[in-house]
C-alpha cells in the first residue's frame, strides 16, 4: 500500500517540472564536459604560453594532445590498414567487462558469504577481521603473473588466461562487500529482532527477512565502490598475464607506441574511464530498482 | 585495495576494535600461526612448484638474504607512496573546504565526484611516467596522489555537509560567523569521514606506486624488483617483495588507524576503549 | 504596548514556498521574568514561532522586538540562549568544554570560563561530570547540560523547544522542577515549546495555546497556580483545572481553527485579525 502510494505521486508530478529538471541535469553534464575540455586545452595554451615547467613536465602535443585530436584518433585505423581505433578498443572494451563483471559477482558473493560469516561470529570476527584488511595491502599486480601460471594450466580452455583475471578482479571487489554486508547485518535494530524472535523466527528467517533486507543500503553502497574496483582488477590483471585482448593489453601496446602516437594511449584510456563509468551506473540502476527507500511519509 | 570513491565511510573505530587487551589478539594471532603452519604443511607436503609458492620458511630465509636490496626497494617505493599520499590527501581535503563552502556547487559537482571516482585511474600510470618521466620518483608520486584525491575528497566533503541542522542553529543563536562554525563544528564533524578517506588512501598510494613501477619505474623500486625476479623465474625473491610490499602497507595503514584513535579518542565508537 | 517586554511580536506571519502557511497574524508579548508555553498540535508552527524570536527563520512580514532590540541585533548580542529537543552536544567536546562554548565565542578567558563552568554544573547539578563525554550521560543529564550551556552567558532570555519531549515521564517531572528551580534562581525570561498539557501548565505563568492551519493563537490561559511549585501543585484542584482549560482550549482550536473561542475566566482572547 505504502509503496504503491509513493508511486502514484511520484507519478502526480507535473510534466513540466520533470522536463524541467531533466534539462537542468543535461544542461550541468554539458557544463561539466564543457569545463574539464576548458580547464585542460586552457591550462595547455597557459603552460605553452608562458613556458611552464612542472619538473619534467611541459605541455604540448606529446603530453597533452588536444581533446579534439584524442577523440579524433577513435575514428582512424589503429594501425596501416587496420580496423578503425574506436572498433579495437570496443572489442577490447567488452572483453575487460567480461572479465570484470564475472570477478565482480565472484567477489561479491564470496564478501557476501564472508560478511554472513563474520556476521554470527565475534570469535570468526576477532580471528579473521584483520585479515581481510591486510589483505588489500598485498599488491595484487605482483601477485598476477602467479596466478595466472597457477590458474591456466588448471582452468578449462574456455577460461582460461581471461578466467584467472577474473579471480584477481574478485580479489579487490570481495573486501568492501564484506565489510559492508558485515556493518549492515550488525546495524539491525535490536527491537526488529526481539520482534522475530517474539513470531519464534529461524535463523534463516531472521537473516533473509530482516537482516538481509536492512543490510541491502550497506551492500550497494560497497557495490558502487566494488564495481569501478573490478574494472581495475581487469585491467591491472591482464597487465601481467600478457593478454592481449583487454584494455590493459591496449594500454601496455599504446604505451609503447606513445612517442608516435600519444592520442592512442589516451583514447584508450578514455575508453577505461567510460567502462569504470559503466560498471558504477549499473549498480547505481540496480540499487534504483532493487532498494526502496523508505517511503517520505514515514519521516 | 582499490577503492574509487568511498561514499558510505566505515563508522570510525570500526576496525579499530581490535587490539584492545589480549582476548581480542589471541584468535588473531592463532589464525596467523595456524594458518603459516599450514602453508608450509600444504608446500611440502603437495610439493606445490616451488616457483608458484614457496614454503614461509623459504620466503623468510630470503627475505634475510635479500635484506639490503629489500630495503632499498622498499625505501624507495614507501616514499612514492607516502609523497603521493601527502599531496593528494593535502589537495583533496583543501577542495572538499572549497566545495563545501558553496552548497550549491558541491551538491551539483558530487555526483561527479564520485563518478569520477569510478575511473581507473591506475590505467593513467603510463601517461604520468611520459609526463613526469619513468625512472624518476615524480611519475608514480602524482599516480598515487591523484588516486587518493577521490575519496578523501568525497568523504571529507560529505563530513563537512552531514552536520545536523540543529548544531548549526545552535552556533547561529550564537550568532557566530561561517569560520567559526566551519572550526567549531564542521571540521570535528567531519574528522571521522577524514580519516576513513586518509586510511583508504594508504593503501590506494602503495597500489598507485606499485602499478607505476609496473610500467617502468626508477630501478631498484619494489615494482621493479618484483617484476624483475617474476621474470627469471626467481620466485622466492618475487614473494619476498610480495610480502616486504604488504607489510609497508599494513604500517602505512596502520599507523593512520593509530593516529586516528589518537586524534578522535572522544568518538563514541570508541568508548569501550576508555576508562570510566 | 510595554517598552520593557522582553519579547515583543506583533502582526508576525510566517510563509514557506507552497503556499503554506505557518503562522498567521501572531501578536505576543513576554515580560521580563515571565514563564510563557507555548503549545499545539504539530505544525501549528510554534517551533517555527521560537525560531523566529531567535532570529533562526526569518518572518514573511510583522516585528519581532527582544530586548527592544530587532531579533537579529539581540542574536548578534547574544541575548538569549537555546535548548534544543536534542541535547546538540559536540561529541568532541567534553561536558565542561559543551558549557563554556558559548563563553569561549564570547572571548571570556580560561579561568572566569572555569568558574563559570563550575557554577553552572553545581546549578544542574552534574558536579564531578565535568570532565565525561556527553555520550556517557543519560539522556537527561545530556538535556542537563544543554540548559547549562544555554544559561552560561546569563542570557536574557531562554528558549526551548521542546526540550523534554524525547525524555521519559518521571526524568522529566524531575527536570521540570529542576527547570523552575532554575528560573528562580536565574531570574530569567523563558520561552517554552511544549506538546505536554501537564507539563505547560506545571511550568508556565501563561501558556499560549496554539492551532494549526494556519498556525495563530487560540487562547492564552493564565496560570496562578502557588509559586514556588512543587509535588504538591500536580496534586492542586486548581492544576488539575487549568490541564482540562487548556486542553479545551486546544480541543476548540483543533476542531475549528477559525473559531475565536470566547473569553471567560482567565482565557484571554489573543488578538488575531477577523
Amino acid at each position: 500500500m505504502a509503496y504503491a502510494a509513493t508511486a502514484r505521486g511520484r507519478s502526480k508530478l507535473p510534466d513540466a517540472e520533470r522536463v524541467r529538471t531533466a534539462a537542468v541535469r543535461v544542461g550541468l553534464f554539458l557544463a561539466v564536459l564543457a569545463g574539464l575540455s576548458g580547464l585542460w586545452e586552457g591550462f595547455r595554451a597557459f603552460a605553452e604560453a608562458t613556458g611552464l615547467r612542472l619538473g619534467l613536465f611541459e605541455a604540448n602535443d606529446r603530453t597533452m594532445p588536444h581533446i579534439h585530436d584524442i577523440v579524433g584518433q577513435l575514428f582512424e585505423p589503429s594501425r596501416r590498414n587496420g580496423p578503425l581505433l574506436i572498433d579495437v578498443l570496443w572489442d577490447a572494451a567488452l572483453f575487460t567487462a567480461k572479465e570484470a563483471a564475472v570477478g565482480l559477482v565472484l567477489g561479491a558473493l564470496f564478501g557476501f558469504a564472508l560478511g554472513v560469516l563474520l556476521a554470527h561470529s565475534g570469535l570468526l570476527q576477532r580471528g579473521l577481521l584483520p585479515y581481510v584488511v591486510a589483505s588489500q595491502t598485498v599488491p595484487i599486480l605482483a601477485v598476477a603473473p602467479m596466478v595466472v601460471v597457477w590458474g591456466n594450466p588448471r582452468l578449462p580452455p574456455g577460461l582460461r588466461d581471461w578466467g584467472a583475471v577474473a579471480v584477481i578482479s574478485a580479489y579487490l571487489t570481495f573486501f568492501p562487500v564484506t565489510i559492508n554486508t558485515l556493518r549492515g547485518l550488525t546495524s539491525v535494530d535490536p527491537r526488529t529482532i526481539d520482534l522475530m524472535r517474539s513470531y519464534a523466527a529461524s535463523w534463516w528467517s531472521v537473516l533473509w527477512k530482516l537482516r538481509v533486507p536492512a543490510a541491502l543500503p550497506f551492500i550497494f553502497a560497497a557495490l558502487k565502490i566494488a564495481a569501478p574496483a573490478s574494472v581495475v582488477g581487469a585491467i591491472i590483471g591482464e597487465l601481467p598475464a600478457s593478454i592481449q585482448s583487454g584494455l590493459g593489453g591496449a594500454i601496455l601496446n599504446f604505451n609503447q607506441y606513445y612517442i608516435t602516437s600519444p592520442p592512442s594511449l589516451w583514447a584508450t584510456n578514455l575508453i577505461a574511464a567510460l567502462l569504470g563509468i559503466t560498471f558504477f551506473l549499473t549498480v547505481v540502476a540496480a540499487e534504483r530498482v532493487l532498494v526502496r527507500r523508505a517511503p517520505e511519509h514515514f519521516a | 585495495m582499490t577503492t574509487p570513491g568511498l561514499v558510505e565511510p566505515l563508522p570510525p573505530g570500526f576496525l579499530n576494535r581490535f587490539g584492545r587487551g589480549l582476548r581480542d589478539w589471541v584468535p588473531a594471532v592463532l589464525v596467523f600461526v595456524l594458518g603459516i603452519l599450514f602453508w608450509e604443511a600444504l608446500v611440502r607436503g603437495l610439493e606445490i612448484q616451488n616457483f608458484l609458492l614457496p614454503a614461509p620458511s623459504d620466503i623468510v630465509e630470503t627475505l634475510w638474504v635479500e635484506r639490503d636490496q629489500l630495503w632499498t626497494a622498499a625505501s624507495i617505493t614507501f616514499r612514492e607512496a607516502l609523497g603521493g599520499w601527502i599531496i593528494g590527501c593535502s589537495l583533496g581535503f583543501l577542495a572538499a573546504l572549497v566545495l563545501a563552502r558553496w552548497r550549491l556547487l558541491s551538491t551539483a559537482l558530487m555526483p561527479y565526484a564520485v563518478a569520477a571516482g569510478a575511473i581507473p585511474i591506475v590505467a593513467f600510470a603510463p601517461i604520468t611516467n611520459n609526463w613526469f618521466g619513468v625512472t624518476g620518483l615524480t611519475s608514480k608520486v602524482v599516480i598515487a596522489a591523484v588516486l587518493c584525491f577521490f575519496p578523501v575528497m568525497v568523504n571529507t566533503l560529505k563530513g563537512l555537509t552531514s552536520v545536523p541542522a540543529s548544531a548549526i542553529e545552535l552556533m547561529h543563536s550564537y550568532a557566530a560567523g561561517e569560520f567559526t562554525i566551519l572550526r567549531r563544528v564542521r571540521l570535528p564533524n567531519a574528522l571521522p569521514y577524514v580519516f576513513t578517506g586518509l586510511k583508504v588512501g594508504t593503501v590506494l598510494a602503495m597500489i598507485g606506486a606499485i602499478v607505476g613501477d609496473y610500467f617502468g619505474g626508477a630501478s631498484g623500486s619494489l615494482g621493479v624488483q618484483i617484476q624483475r625476479w617474476t621474470g627469471i623465474f626467481a620466485f622466492e625473491e618475487a614473494w619476498a617483495g610480495i610480502v616486504v610490499a604488504s607489510v609497508i602497507g599494513i604500517l602505512f595503514y596502520g599507523s593512520v588507524a593509530l593516529a586516528e584513535r589518537r586524534v578522535m579518542a572522544w568518538h563514541p565508537s570508541l568508548r569501550g576503549g576508555r576508562p570510566e | 504596548m510595554s517598552g520593557s517586554a522582553v519579547v515583543s511580536l506583533s502582526n508576525v506571519t510566517k510563509a514557506f514556498g507552497g503556499g503554506v502557511t505557518a503562522l498567521q497574524s501572531i501578536d505576543l508579548e513576554v515580560q521580563p521574568g515571565e514563564f510563557v508555553s507555548l503549545i499545539g498540535p504539530s505544525g501549528c508552527g510554534k517551533s517555527t514561532l521560537l525560531r523566529i524570536v531567535g532570529d533562526l527563520v526569518e518572518p514573511t512580514s510583522g516585528d519581532v522586538v527582544v530586548n527592544g532590540k530587532s531579533a537579529r541585533q539581540a542574536r548578534l548580542d547574544r541575548e538569549y540562549g537555546i535548548v534544543f529537543q536534542d541535547s546538540v552536544l559536540y561529541d568532541w567536546r567534553t561536558v565542561s568544554k559543551n558549557i563554556g562554548l558559548p563563553l569561549e565565542l564570547l572571548g571570556w578567558d580560561r579561568s572566569k570560563r572555569a568558574d563559570r563552568v563550575r557554577e553552572m554544573l553545581e546549578l544542574v547539578e552534574l558536579q564531578g561530570f565535568g570532565d565525561h563525554r556527553p555520550w556517557q550521560l543519560s539522556g537527561g543529564m545530556q538535556q542537563r547540560v544543554s540548559i547549562a550551556r544555554a544559561l552560561s552567558f546569563s542570557p536574557a532570555l531562554l528558549l526551548m523547544d521542546e526540550p523534554f519531549g524525547a525524555l521519559d515521564e518521571m526524568t522529566r517531572e524531575r527536570l521540570n522542577a529542576e527547570v523552575l528551580r532554575i528560573w528562580a534562581r536565574s531570574r530569567s525570561t523563558v520561552l517554552f515549546v511544549t506538546h505536554s498539557i501537564p507539563e505547560a501548565v506545571f511550568l508556565s505563568t501563561r501558556v499560549v495555546v496554539m492551532s494549526r492551519r494556519p498556525g495563530r493563537i487560540a487562547a492564552i490561559v493564565d496560570v496562578d497556580l502557588a509559586q514556588p511549585r512543587g509535588a504538591d501543585t500536580r496534586e492542586d484542584a486548581r492544576f488539575f483545572e487549568l490541564v482540562t482549560e487548556v486542553r479545551d482550549r486546544l480541543r476548540e482550536g483543533g476542531l475549528d481553527a477559525d473559531r475565536t473561542a470566547p473569553g471567560e475566566g482567565e482565557l484571554v482572547v489573543g488578538g488575531e485579525t477577523p
